[in-house]
């Protein structure tokens, strides 16, 4: 069940803890009566807890469509793609870094702590430590937190944050079975013991199981990411045409983007055979409803509203920021994009994770004394044309609003002019890892365009959770 | 934000440093040991003798004459001291030991002498091979020639991972002849030894192990338990050779092996130019069963050879070479990042080079669709030259596409290759000079334009010269370094600070039409042009050039350079020139005007398929004085070019002449040619020449001085 931020039970156990004590004084009573509001008091200003951070710069790679077979790049090759030209351009050695975090969900066994491998690999040196951190869809805005909160304290002034994934490299696993199998016959030392060891195969144990499908299903609630979609789908009254209008809408506008010039922090990429990656390419400029309409669901056959036309897909890419203190900034002349101001992890039910930017924006903008209409520039993760929707139709609700956010009144109706204006996963790809990032980044280019004061970057996370970042644009 | 603390990052990198396994010396030595000037002789605390070469007044060990006569003097005393086991190590950080000392025996001519000072040296290798107790060889970095020839001497080697084992000596005319012949064949399988001692390339330790060379590979950290274990007997030697190789040494295996080998050394060099090979595959042929036999054909052929012209030509090549390296020693270039402006084939190819050597390079094209295929063409170069695929990834890593030109605020060099027009070029130079570091280098790859002309639009001429590469970047050595009168010292030197450390031969040359090669080249592929437009097969024309001893003939050299871009530096140089220089036939230009180009466009004078000339068979007769038609206006064009003082002496043109266009190592380069040959000779030929064919055969000023 959602966990809900419910009100009333709080006012009525602090009326019970007042009820308890007798006040000494009325102005004792009164300030007990006071402290009945909700536990965590914000202030209202966009003050933020620690010194000031700032986003001076960022790049992504093209987002690369996960064919049949491993693709042409790492993920450390994508993210040192990534980071190099942006590197390049900036005013100081890469080994004046303080920190390098790179948010990655499927780790290459070649490349563990793949933060690490990149920074080297970037030229920042031996001397500048690199790791990484994984909060499933939201790993490469993990990262961006991190950063911000270690700069905030005072213990870095610089940091390379960013997110990666190459589903393409996603493994093969073999069963349990198997790799016991395999493990016998290897320590087998005798013929004899060998020719046992043999015996024990099975056929079945050459089945291998796709690690993608397994990390694409909740381990908890035993759903289907798809599946969560279809939840909400359902729940929200979100009609198959609904889904796949939005998807078109969503290749329609990356396709304007990337004609415009829209995706400055995007360069092209060159692969060791001299083929060159210049823009997203999973989209689909001129899809039509009526083309969608023709594709079966994807995961709940035959009457789901979820398919792979209008579900985000799987591709290739990564995506770095750099995050500076204004020491960081005064030093080597920066010239700051947006001041983080806030950043919200909400949590609820595994198999309705999609409702997670629902909380988690609400949330971090309420603390904040700001309402919906404050906001002039949103990003919000298209992991399901459903599951956005779902979002977007949950804050109109008032039942929703009340008991789930705490709100009086519905959150709003969001503008769709002003979410995901040049796009989203749905048109080019969610690669796990970078999403975080790539659409932080992004929501600070399209506030720019939308001259909006303020931006958030959102997505919903499997497993149950949601994230979204405020960012101040200067 | 970080400080880059230089002094604690050269303090962690030494961390990672292995110093090399020297003796724990045992507290009491051996009474009365001999102090030497180039070996040291340390006992253990296992009772082990180490033999420790470290050559006096130089930065690497070779197996000079003095170095040899103390090691007998070593080895005497060595036998009375009677230790466990004895050890060979160089005491040199650079490797073990080089090879021989090449300029003792450069003037040798006299047979008897060089005989008897062989007979020497193979006595004291005997002496080393016969020593009563094991003897280990430790051997690091690398160990060439006269070096493996001394390992090859002790009964065990050992060596680190990353060591280079190879027998040069025929890339300067020779082969083995301290018995190197007979005692790589007595650990080798014969294809395995003979491959190694005809193609002069490297072995690494890893595959040398495999084919016998070497008997444990391991790093230096593990020399002292390794040579513990040799002493007391624990390391097995195996026998890689095999039964393979005892069948590949009977008689009728060998004849039929030889035969082969004699084939495929031929595809590659003609045996009158080059005898050396052809003389090791006879001395194998011959006596391969016999050792006594080969020993003494070895040392017969050896002498032969060493007091031929060949092999004197290519040592001479060989100092021409150090020469241009030598222009570089001293300097400290202090160049981390090169920008190049332009991905075609030159610029792309000189990224990539840069790259595969260590630089971190930023590419830059008017977009990145252009720079794409120099990346895939630097993969390729990065799959055939290096070992590794971590390597490999490291040097892609480090070219890295720029179109916005970001790179050429943070470069330290940067080198502009961009098409031949000087508008052009003064547009990138005026951004550059925006960007660039203060003390930053911007270079030219021009090869038509002279750099006074560049000058003119420049803020700050004293960091500008020319960097002129020649195609294909990674075959040809040569690097002309174009000088002008405003440039600054501490610029040029630099600059052939980083070409040798892109291991390139520098060649300084002053500014004028042509620099040297193309000026060289030019009339030689034009007078072919003529003899073709008179009737004069091609292929007939490629062929008297090659029986002189070129690499390619002079219009199959056109087609590959490209014919548009031999036709624009004809052109350049009939208008700059002041030698009258005939005019471009006209087929020529309408050949390129339908875009046959030559190699790069399938079709130029030859058809080409799959990067080969499709050459018909002819039996046609050459003009007689073809060959004379052919080469003096080369050699006259490298008499302009010392007459005006462009070069700093013969043997740099020499050097420049074999190492930019191969032309002919064996005959020492085009100047010792025509002085060997007699400089009259030469002026009257051209004379004759001049009186048939026209003005452009005029007899050079420079002559007079060449003398």
């Amino acid at each position: 069940m959602v966990k809900a931020v419910k009100k009333t039970p709080a006012k009525k156990t602090a009326a019970k803890k007042t009820a308890a004590k007798k006040p000494a004084t009325r102005k004792a009573a009164a300030k007990k009566a006071a402290s009945a509001k909700p536990a965590i008091k914000r202030s209202t200003s966009l003050s933020t807890i620690g010194r000031a951070v700032y986003i001076v710069d960022g790049a992504r790679t093209p987002m690369i469509k996960a064919g049949n077979k491993a693709g042409p790049f790492t993920p450390v090759d994508l993210a040192v793609e990534a980071g190099r030209p942006l590197l390049a351009r900036q005013p100081f050695d890469p080994r004046e870094i303080d920190d390098v975090i790179l948010g990655l969900v499927n780790v290459h066994p070649d490349e563990v702590n793949p933060g690490r491998v990149a920074a080297l690999r970037l030229g920042c040196g031996s001397e500048v430590p690199g790791w990484t951190v994984q909060r499933n869809c939201a790993s490469g805005q993990q990262s961006i937190d991190t950063a911000w909160k270690y700069i905030a304290a005072g213990n870095a002034d610089l940091i390379l944050a960013g997110g990666a994934e190459a589903l393409s490299h996603a493994p093969l696993l073999f069963t349990q079975k198997a790799a016991g199998w395999f493990g016998q016959f290897m320590t087998a030392k005798t013929t004899g013991q060998k020719l046992a060891a043999i015996k024990n195969f099975r056929p079945n144990m050459l089945q291998p199981s796709i690690g993608l499908l397994r990390g694409l299903t909740d381990p908890v609630v035993k759903v289907n990411m798809g599946v969560t979609a279809e939840i909400l789908a359902h729940r929200f009254n979100i009609s198959r045409t609904d889904a796949d209008a939005y998807s078109v809408r969503s290749h329609d506008r990356l396709a304007a983007a990337h004609n415009n010039g829209h995706l400055e922090e995007m360069h092209a990429i060159i692969d060791r055979n001299g083929k060159l990656y210049d823009h997203d390419d999973g989209v689909r400029p001129g899809n039509t409803v009526e083309n969608l309409a023709k594709l079966r669901p994807a995961f709940e056959k035959p009457y789901g509203k979820v398919t792979a036309g209008n579900s985000s897909q799987i591709t290739d890419g990564a995506s770095w920021t750099i995050l500076a203190s204004q020491d960081a900034v005064d030093k080597y002349g920066l010239k700051p994009m947006a001041r983080i101001v806030d950043c919200d992890w909400s949590s609820l039910d595994p198999s309705v994770m999609g409702l997670g930017p629902a909380l988690a924006s609400a949330r971090l903008l309420t603390r904040h004394g700001l309402k919906q209409k404050d906001v002039g520039a949103w990003e919000i993760n298209e992991a399901f044309a459903a599951q956005v929707l779902s979002c977007l139709k949950a804050w109109t609700q008032k039942d929703f609003c009340q008991n789930i956010l705490g709100l009086d009144e519905p959150f709003g109706e969001l503008d769709q002019d002003i979410l995901n204006i040049d796009g989203g996963a749905i048109s080019l790809g969610h690669p796990v890892g970078t999403s975080g990032n790539r659409i932080t980044l992004h929501a600070i280019h399209a506030a720019r365009r939308l001259n909006s004061q303020l931006a958030v970057a959102s997505e919903c996370i499997g497993g149950g959770m949601g994230g979204a970042m405020l960012l101040e644009i200067m | 934000m970080r400080q880059i603390n230089q002094p604690r990052l050269d303090a962690l990198a030494e961390l990672t440093v292995s110093d090399l396994a020297m003796p724990v010396a045992a507290e009491t030595q051996p009474d009365g040991l001999s102090t030497y000037k180039h070996w040291r002789l340390v006992m253990d605390t296992d009772n082990i003798l180490w033999l420790l070469l470290d050559k006096q007044n130089d930065s690497t060990n070779t197996l000079a004459e003095a170095v040899l006569r103390e090691l007998n003097d070593v080895l005497d005393e060595a036998r009375t001291i009677a230790p466990k086991a004895l050890v060979l190590r160089s005491a040199k950080q650079a490797g073990f030991v080089a090879g021989a000392e090449i300029s003792e025996f450069v003037d040798m001519t006299d047979e008897k002498i060089l005989r008897d000072q062989l007979t020497d040296a193979l006595t004291i290798l005997d002496k080393l091979e016969k020593f009563p107790v094991p003897s280990i060889a430790l051997i690091h970095k690398y160990c060439l020639g006269g070096g493996l020839e001394l390992a090859l001497a002790c009964q065990y080697r050992i060596a680190t991972p990353d060591t280079k084992f190879g027998f040069p000596e025929v890339l300067l005319g020779l082969h083995p002849g301290l018995a190197g012949v007979w005692r790589s064949l007595r650990v080798m399988d014969p294809l395995n030894a003979m491959t190694l001692m005809l193609t002069g390339k490297n072995l690494i330790a890893k595959k040398a192990k495999i084919q016998g060379l070497v008997d444990l590979v391991t790093e230096e950290r593990h020399f002292a338990d390794a040579v513990r274990a040799v002493a007391n007997g624990k390391l097995k030697k195996s026998d890689r050779k095999g039964i393979k190789g005892k069948v590949l040494n009977f008689g009728p295996a060998r004849s039929l092996l030889a035969g082969q080998m004699e084939k495929q050394t031929a595809a590659k060099a003609k045996k009158q130019h080059y005898p050396a090979p052809f003389a090791l595959i006879d001395i194998w042929r011959e006596n391969g069963d016999d050792v006594k036999k080969m020993r003494k054909a070895e040392t017969d052929s050896f002498v032969k050879l060493m007091v031929g012209d060949t092999s004197k030509n290519l040592v001479r090549a060989f100092f021409l070479r150090e020469k241009l390296k030598a222009y570089a020693k001293g300097t400290q270039h202090d160049i981390k990042h090169v920008h190049v402006i332009g991905a075609g084939v030159m610029g792309g190819d000189i990224a990539a080079w840069s790259a595969l050597r260590g630089f971190n390079v930023t590419l830059q094209d008017r977009e990145i669709k252009y720079i794409a295929p120099a990346i895939k063409r630097a993969n390729d170069l990065f799959k055939r030259r290096i070992y590794s695929e971590g390597e490999r990834r490291a040097a892609n890593d480090r070219l890295i596409p720029d179109v916005k030109g970001d790179g050429i605020a943070k470069a330290d060099l940067i080198i502009e290759v961009v098409p031949e027009n000087p508008d052009i070029k003064a547009a990138v130079y005026k951004d550059c000079e925006q960007r660039m570091k203060p003390d930053a280098i911007l270079a030219t790859n021009t090869s038509s334009i002279l750099l006074e002309t560049l000058t003119g639009t420049l803020k700050n001429p004293k960091r500008f010269c020319g960097i002129h590469f020649f195609n294909p970047v990674a075959k040809m050595p040569l690097v002309e370094i174009i000088t002008h009168d405003k440039l600054d010292e501490k610029t040029k030197d630099r600059v052939l600070g980083f070409v040798n450390a892109i291991d390139k031969l520098p060649l300084p040359v002053k500014s004028a039409p042509g620099f040297l090669v193309n000026r060289a080249l030019t009339p030689y592929m034009v007078e072919a042009f003529l003899a073709y437009s008179e009737g004069v097969k091609p292929e007939v024309i490629d062929k008297v050039m090659e029986d002189f001893g070129m690499p390619m003939g002079p219009i199959e050299l056109a087609d590959t350079v490209g014919l548009d871009v031999g036709l624009h530096v004809a052109k350049v140089l009939r208008r700059d020139l002041e030698r009258e220089t005939p005019e471009v036939p006209d087929w020529l230009e309408k050949l390129v005007e339908k875009g046959d180009l030559g190699k790069k466009s399938g079709k130029g004078i030859y058809k080409w398929l799959k990067g080969k000339p499709q050459k018909a068979k002819t039996d046609d007769q050459p003009p007689h004085d073809l060959t004379d038609r052919l080469v003096l206006p080369l050699l006259n064009a490298v008499a302009d070019c010392m007459a005006e003082d462009l070069i700093e002496d013969t043997m740099a043109a020499d050097a420049g002449m074999i190492f930019g266009t191969g032309f002919a190592p064996f005959t020492g380069g085009p100047i010792n040619y025509a002085q060997k040959r007699g400089v009259d000779e030469i002026v009257a030929k051209l004379k004759a020449l001049e009186e048939k064919h026209g003005p452009r055969f005029a007899v050079s000023k420079g002559w007079d001085k060449l003398k």
